[in-house]
């Protein structure tokens, strides 16, 4: 972890720590000292360069349009204003932004609840029982993610065109569920496995039938994980735009991704202030979501770096 | 009946997802039963694999079959496709714009994963040394960049850049005195193009890069580190001999995930095209499947380019599953 701190600084934690710190003490402390003072230096100017856009979307999303297209720029809101969020959510203009949004929150949650379910299914498959063609299974749901959905495109659409299902909120969403599907099999199966047979076991031995205890003992264990899963997969459907731009072309079909990539068209160069506004709109959901989830999903191996 | 079996970590896929989630540690040699259960089995996988069998499987055939086939418009509107077997495959192969767009996407990809790999590798070092709160802070700034969606990444980066009111450009000439950036068009300039989509590709994927290696490297032992140290082994010698081999898999692994990552890019391009690029210059494999089929309408054409992709991504990407599966029982 912190093995190279300064010698100066007071060491608080683990054994390792502490002990690797007596060496770097060992080594000696001038140069180490300012070798991570540049690194410091280094590590707020890498943070600038990561945050600055998410800012600058943020701050442009709360700054007049006719401000934003003056000679100065403005690395505050110098006239805050909420003007653009309403152009964005209450202009009746050719592409709303709030059917879109309605789209995007339905396909996104069927998709989440369908696929959890069907992956969970499979995934106790996998890893609770014995059978021919289980590895086959496995090799093939890797295989199918490897298959790069912008080659799928065209047949995709052909087949769901085919069913009569294009700019429709099914079409969608089945495509959805089997673009989401393998990924979350795959993620459940390896936090099913993470919960010991052996529970259950202790369960049966007391009673429990083998459903029952899988029901009574692994199932509260894995909520964890599901809701964390689930939110993986809501926050890629949320984001999705090939598929959604080629199957849910037509405006009141549209999910927000699409929506976005439509109002950028029409209105690039002309309102950013209101296309910042639906950016904004579009990933703050997204981006609680993730920061949400992403201490829990990496708390494992990247605690140091999530949670400090 | 009990089988020993050392799982393996559920780590990240080529899927797009799964940018987003770093791979967990494995459980050590732990031993799993698996019961036999007759047909339980095969009746919990049927939803997923019918799922599965009519959305992917049925288009894969589908892509295949069309691939091989005479379909425009016209095909579109009823009228029977006419087999023409390997000529779709002889256009695109003999087609000069389709090497064009084949090595721009390759040279581009190429210089995408190298960047990321070295800053996110880089980054991951820096991380070891960095006190706990700059630590912390450059955490939080990586985690806002890595759970930005592409598209919306994509358009704010394109405002950044922005011809007459970017602040890329207001910056580099009231900052730096740069005169020749005042009104500078970055995205008309194919190479000046493909550079603003790099930043863009590179500022999204080192996060995912720095957090997975970082992970790694936190599992080196502190004992190897500090023998070596006494036995007097700098800085790049330690690294080379010690954190390299122990990073060594995570390391391959995040680096094939990046390459097929980034040679099947779409949203940064195809958004960036929307913002001011030329398509025609600019197009990358997805784009150009795009272009060809969708909105050229010729889908036997574009489905030979998205089999010859395909097979291309997957050729890559054995190497990436037969790792997973390596220590899967038979």
């Amino acid at each position: 972890m912190s093995a190279t701190v300064a010698p100066a600084r007071p060491v608080v934690g683990s054994a390792a720590e502490g002990a690797s710190s007596r060496s770097a003490r060992r080594t000696g402390g001038g140069r180490r000292r300012v070798m991570t003072w540049v690194l410091s230096a280094v590590s707020i100017l890498l943070f600038l360069f990561f945050v600055f856009p998410v800012y600058w979307m943020v701050n442009t999303s709360f700054q007049p349009n006719n401000e934003i297209r003056g000679s100065d720029v403005n690395f505050w809101p110098e006239e805050f204003t909420l003007r653009n969020y309403a152009t964005v959510l209450f202009d009746p203009g050719r592409t709303p932004f709030l059917p879109a949004a309605g789209n995007s929150l339905v396909i996104t949650i069927l998709t989440v609840i369908i696929a959890l379910v069907f992956a969970f299914l499979a995934a106790i498959a996998v890893t609770r029982f014995r059978f021919r063609s289980r590895r086959a299974f496995i090799i093939a749901i890797l295989v199918i993610q490897m298959i790069p959905g912008e080659a799928m495109i065209v047949s995709v659409f052909r087949v769901i065109d085919g069913w009569h299902l294009l700019n429709t909120i099914i079409g969608l969403t089945l495509v959805y569920i089997a673009t989401v599907l393998p990924f979350t099999i795959w993620t459940l199966r390896g936090f099913v496995n993470g919960v010991p047979a052996e529970l259950e076991e202790a369960a049966m031995i007391d009673g429990c039938s083998r459903a029952g205890a899988f029901w009574r003992v692994t199932f509260p264990l894995l909520a964890p994980g599901l809701i964390a899963t689930g939110v993986f997969g809501f926050i890629q459907a949320w984001n999705e735009f090939i598929m959604a731009l080629v199957l849910n072309a037509r405006p009141e079909m549209m999910t927000l991704p699409v929506w976005l990539r439509t109002y950028l068209v029409a209105n690039g160069t002309t309102n950013w202030a209101a296309i910042m506004a639906g950016s904004t709109l579009m990933a703050i959901p997204v981006i609680v979501f993730f920061l949400l989830v992403q201490g829990r999903m990496t708390s494992g191996l990247v605690s140091g770096a999530v949670k400090g | 009946m009990t089988t020993v079996h050392r799982d393996l970590d559920p780590a990240p896929s080529a899927f797009e997802g799964e940018r987003m989630m770093a791979p967990q540690p494995k459980p050590a040699g732990r031993r799993i039963r698996r019961i036999r259960g007759g047909l339980t089995p095969y009746s919990l996988l049927t939803p997923a694999i019918i799922v599965l069998a009519l959305i992917t499987g049925w288009p894969l055939i589908q892509l295949i079959v069309t691939s091989f086939q005479e379909f425009g418009r016209a095909q579109v509107f009823g009228a029977p496709p006419e087999w023409v077997w390997f000529e779709n495959y002889a256009n695109v192969l003999t087609d000069p714009v389709f090497y064009a767009v084949l090595l721009r996407t390759l040279a581009f990809s190429a210089a995408c994963v190298v960047l990321t790999m070295v800053f996110g590798t880089l980054i991951a070092l820096m991380m070891m040394r960095l006190p706990k709160g700059f630590r912390i802070l450059l955490s939080v700034g990586m985690l806002l960049a890595w759970a930005m969606p592409a598209l919306t990444a994509t358009v704010v980066w394109g405002w950044m850049f922005d011809t007459a009111y970017g602040v890329v450009n207001y910056i580099l000439v009231n900052w730096f005195g740069m005169e020749e950036f005042f009104q500078h068009s970055w995205l008309i300039d194919p190479l000046s193009f493909f550079l603003v989509a790099g930043i863009i590709i590179v500022w999204g994927a080192v996060p995912f890069v720095a957090f997975t290696l970082y992970a790694g490297l936190t599992q080196v032992p502190d004992e190897v580190l500090e023998a070596a140290q006494l036995d007097g082994a700098g800085g790049f010698k330690r690294f080379r001999l010690i954190i390299f081999p122990y990073l060594k898999p995570i390391f391959l692994i995040v680096t094939i995930l990046q390459i097929i990552w980034d040679l099947r890019v779409f949203t940064q391009i195809f958004a960036l095209q929307d913002i001011g690029g030329i398509r025609a210059l600019t197009n990358t494999l997805g784009v150009y499947i795009y272009q060809t089929s969708i909105a050229g309408g010729d889908f036997g054409q574009g489905g030979a380019i998205a089999v010859i992709t395909a097979i291309l991504l997957m050729s890559i990407s054995i190497y990436y599953v037969r790792q997973v599966t390596k220590e899967e029982e038979p």
